[in-house]
């Protein structure tokens, strides 16, 4: 009983705890780094779903760090957004951790492995930290952990671009993250308080004061920029596609996912939602952006030789059907928003897993070079296409639920017009997916030599993620009803 | 159930794969055992009962529900029984041809017949979206099964029509319908009356017309002629059965069950959809005249007599709907037939084209028998079956006061027999190519049979009609509230 109840900021030691043992255990063994990653993200992991379920039950969750009583103390809450969100990225980082195994072996140099999971690990940790907290400075911190760690994990690859990739996220990221600064600053000078739940109730009454504007213009670009919101995308290209595939895997599955948390934390937690809706309009203008963010993603898609630099483009459309679902601010819409949270970590991680095994057994990273595959590696492939499927929104998979949603969400606000964006950049994805399955499936090999599919180690953390787009796509009541909850909490039904 | 069936045929016919007998042994017994089952089912609904099943609620609004009534074990049958004949067919086209990749080939007709059978039993919209999706993707493989760069090209138009449509138009009607309606359930009554302003309503309608291109209304028919680089078995299939059929069952569910037809006269949106079918009707038998492939000329066939069935549908009166849904097997019959012929002549001789045509009733005498008995059913001339259905269709334009659509309906069986006949003329009574010999060079019996069984049962309609008949009107009695 009492451990279960430090349960929330287990969820962060664990991950921070390993960072730090994995250096001085793997001297004896270099693997342990990923015994001891995958052993701390299968808790992590328990730990959430652990928290969900005691939230479902009994309600909001609120945790004070070393008994000290907020605003003075920092406050860890968890809710059903956070709940929600907290299960969802523990899962799909123990997958990712499981697979990284083999993928790491051939990627990343020896001499580096070992820092390498321990950076991981400090990543992971800054994630988790960044749902949970309930302190805004608190938020802060554990953006700048996860971001410093992403930026050297991008760089780890042994590659010069992955070098040049992560020097550009970085500077691009510490603007983010200065910005962010600043608005908290501006929060706390007006305020006094770091506590979101205390801020929510003090600011209302200094929505039309200058300096709380511009706090808030600052967080919407500090926080654009980190998910690449279009047109503040630039850094996330080049950085998926040279980063290794694990960490490519991740930062698409996750990062960009706990940003836009934190986003609809400031938007509907902090602020409250009549501030973007009535106050200051910024919907409106969030609207549009993600209007352009999906058919320029989608577009941008598809002139790409690399699948990397695809599927890339193609989370920049996807962020922004995430943020069109924040835009519209309605119950239904934010539902939609949600389960595209873990409808996308799902697709995009399956779908850039089976792009690290393709590299693990053939190196490339060409559309042409997946030519014939359907035959070599028929499972990774099988995969590919359950998680493009769910991309385009067929229905039974996951990809349908969360588009539906955001149809229903942006026809009862009004906005009919989404409709047609929505759908037309489901065709446009359904074509510039099709160019690959068809050359997965119905062209002949390009690839020469012997080639069989990935070893189980990888091709069972893929699988398990097609199936979840599957599963999702099926029964998908389980993630409705959650984040249905979620939704009336953040705009009241 | 009935779905499923063919689904455990496609695993049994994977399996077997490496032993092409017991392969189509598989396939065969798929075929029957569907049909039986369907048939099982039919005292139930002849007695003006539904059958209805639930299978899984994926979302709030949203269920996977079957429902079976007149409309669907209408299709059901037809769709079933000429399974069973094609696959016959299929065995005999594709061993003469020693064609590729069988295995896969089979695998997808199952395939695609269960998702005929979904569309068939669907009971709301979403269902039937689900399987109408599901069956473009599965007939893909057999549309570019020969895999060469035409092929290649075909399919790339098959699907950007069809999956262009569907995603474009029909979802955005289905979205439009949820919100405005709550719910995406067939109704007799139809779900949208008072439920949302005229304008609303007509572009509702005008997206699920847009949206279904497999009913290949002008200007969304091109994937159909692009579908022709299909093996011939393909094609009848595609022609006769499971594609075309679904798209006007879709349409026609649309009309008469999402709509109904007291809301579609109200808007007056059932003579608009009646001008744009007849004027599908009359252009596209105009291409099929200048057209010298005959598979070609079939396709332009086919795009021209699913708009009578939408035309029929559009007057929305009681003979017009019986007629249109009669002609859902007339046509079936008759163009799976021709299809039938097409194949059998190229495998035969390996012609395409019409011109090569002259003199060939003399070297198969069956198959273009058959040919010119199935020409007189789309013609709509006793006794041949088109007559009947044509004979309701006529008496639904006078019922509906309509003298231009009863124009149109004359008109086109003129230019129907004007690119039959000579066919039929050509191959009969003109001499034969120099250096060919008037000798039997029929096709296998794999194919000959069903072709001539088709061709009998298109005859058969005429004179047995009642089961159809009653079943037809059943649908027309639903969908109107008469009796």
């Amino acid at each position: 009983m009492s451990i279960s109840q430090h349960f929330p900021v287990f969820v962060i030691l664990l991950p921070l705890i390993s960072a730090v043992l994995i250096p001085i255990l793997s001297r004896a063994k270099k693997i342990y780094g990923w015994y001891i990653s995958s052993a701390a993200t299968f808790f992590s992991f328990m730990i959430s779903v652990s928290l969900l379920r005691t939230v479902l039950d009994k309600g909001e969750i609120s945790y004070w760090l070393g008994n000290w009583e907020p605003p003075w103390g920092i406050e860890y809450v968890v809710d059903y957004l956070s709940g929600f969100v907290l299960v969802v990225i523990s899962f799909i980082i123990f997958v990712i951790t499981l697979y990284s195994r083999n993928s790491v072996d051939k990627e990343i140099p020896e001499d580096k492995v070992v820092p390498f999971y321990s950076i991981y690990m400090l990543f992971v940790a800054g994630l988790l930290g960044m749902i949970v907290t309930g302190d805004i400075f608190n938020l802060y911190v554990f953006i700048e952990i996860s971001s410093l760690a992403g930026y050297a994990l991008i760089a780890v690859g042994r590659k010069r671009d992955a070098l040049i990739a992560s020097y550009n996220y970085l500077i691009l990221g510490t603007i983010a993250a200065t910005f962010i600064l600043l608005g908290i600053g501006y929060l706390y000078m007006m305020t006094g308080t770091l506590n979101m739940a205390d801020l929510r109730e003090r600011l209302p009454a200094l929505y039309n004061t200058t300096v709380i504007r511009t706090a808030f213009a600052f967080f919407s670009v500090g926080l654009s920029l980190k998910i690449a919101l279009f047109p503040l995308h630039i850094w996330l290209p080049n950085a998926y596609t040279h980063a290794p595939s694990v960490i490519a895997a991740l930062q698409a599955a996750t990062a960009t996912k706990v940003g836009v948390y934190a986003m609809i934390r400031i938007m509907f937690t902090v602020f409250k939602p009549h501030f973007i809706l009535e106050v200051v309009p910024v919907a409106r203008l969030f609207l549009v952006l993600s209007a352009v963010a999906i058919i320029a993603g989608s577009l941008l898609a598809f002139g790409q030789k690399d699948i990397r630099r695809v599927l890339a483009y193609s989370s920049i459309g996807q962020i922004g059907y995430i943020v069109m679902g924040i835009a519209l601010a309605n119950r239904l819409s934010i539902i939609g928003s949600l389960i595209h949270i873990l409808n996308h970590a799902l697709m995009k991680g399956g779908l850039f897993l089976v792009v690290g095994a393709v590299v693990y057994k053939t190196g490339i990273t060409d559309i042409d070079g997946f030519k014939g595959l359907g035959k070599k590696m028929p499972f990774s492939m099988a995969a590919f296409t359950i998680c493009a499927l769910s991309m385009v929104g067929i229905p039974l998979t996951a990809g349908f639920v969360s588009k539906w949603y955001l149809a229903l969400g942006a026809l009862q606000a009004g906005k009919w017009i989404m409709v047609p964006v929505i759908l037309i950049s489901s065709l446009l994805t359904a074509i510039y997916f099709w160019r690959i399955i068809d050359n997965i499936y119905f062209e002949g090999h390009e690839v020469e030599g012997k080639i069989d599919d990935a070893p189980p180690g990888m091709l069972v953390p893929t699988f398990a993620l097609a199936f979840c787009c599957i599963l999702f796509g099926i029964v998908a009541s389980i993630p409705v009803n959650i984040t249905g909850l979620a939704a009336e909490m953040l705009v009241g039904g | 159930m009935v779905v499923s069936v063919s689904l455990i045929g496609v695993l049994l016919i994977a399996g077997s794969s490496k032993k092409p007998n017991e392969r189509e042994l598989y396939t065969i017994l798929t075929a029957l055992a569907k049909f039986f089952l369907v048939v099982s089912m039919l005292p139930t609904i002849l007695q003006g009962k539904v059958i209805e099943f639930l299978l899984i609620t994926v979302l709030p609004g949203l269920d996977i529900k079957f429902r079976v009534d007149a409309f669907g074990i209408f299709f059901a049958i037809t769709s079933s029984f000429l399974w069973i004949l094609n696959s016959l067919y299929s065995i005999g086209y594709m061993r003469a041809l020693k064609e590729h990749a069988q295995t896969r080939y089979y695998i997808c007709f199952a395939i695609a017949l269960s998702a005929t059978m979904g569309i068939a039993f669907s009971a709301n919209l979403f269902t039937l979206f689900l399987f109408y999706e599901a069956l473009t993707i599965c007939t893909y493989p057999l549309v570019i099964h020969n895999e060469t760069p035409e092929a290649k090209q075909g399919g790339k138009r098959y699907l950007a029509y069809l999956l262009g449509t569907s995603i474009a138009f029909q979802l955005f009607a289905i979205f439009l319908v949820y919100n405005v309606a709550g719910t995406l359930e067939f109704s007799n009554q139809g779900i949208l009356a008072g439920k949302g302003s005229n304008l609303l309503l007509s572009v509702i309608f005008f997206l699920f017309i847009a949206g279904i291109g497999k009913g290949a209304l002008m200007p969304f028919h091109l994937w159909l002629p692009a579908a022709m680089v299909a093996p011939t078995p393909v094609s009848a299939l595609l022609h006769a059965v499971a594609v075309v059929k679904a798209g006007v069952f879709t349409i026609l569910k649309i009309v008469l069950f999402v709509f109904g037809v007291d809301l579609l006269s109200q808007l007056g949106l059932g003579l608009v959809l009646a001008y744009c079918a007849g004027f599908t009707t009359i252009a596209a038998s105009f291409v099929a005249l200048k057209e010298d492939n005959l598979k070609a000329r079939l396709a332009y066939s086919t795009v021209s007599q699913l708009s009578y069935i939408i035309l029929g549908a559009a007057l929305l009166s009681p003979s017009a709907i019986t007629g249109a849904v009669m002609h859902i097997v007339v046509h079936a019959f008759g163009k799976i037939t021709l299809f039938f012929t097409a194949g059998a002549i190229y495998v035969a001789t390996r012609k395409k084209k019409i011109s090569e045509l002259d003199g060939i009733g003399r070297q198969m005498p069956f198959t273009m028998t058959a040919f010119a008995i199935a020409s007189l059913s789309m013609i709509g001339l006793p006794p041949a079956s088109g007559f009947l259905s044509k004979w309701y269709l006529f008496l639904g334009a006078i019922e509906a006061d309509q003298a231009l659509i009863f124009i149109v309906l004359a008109g086109s069986a003129v230019l129907n027999a004007f690119y039959f006949l000579p066919i039929v003329y050509a191959a009969f009574f003109k001499e034969l190519p120099p250096g060919e010999k008037a000798e039997r060079r029929e096709a296998p019996a794999f194919m000959v049979v069903p072709l001539m069984l088709t061709a009998i049962g298109t005859i058969i309609i005429l004179f047995c009609p009642s089961f159809f008949i009653d079943l037809a009107g059943m649908v027309a009695a639903s969908a109107t509230g008469v009796n």
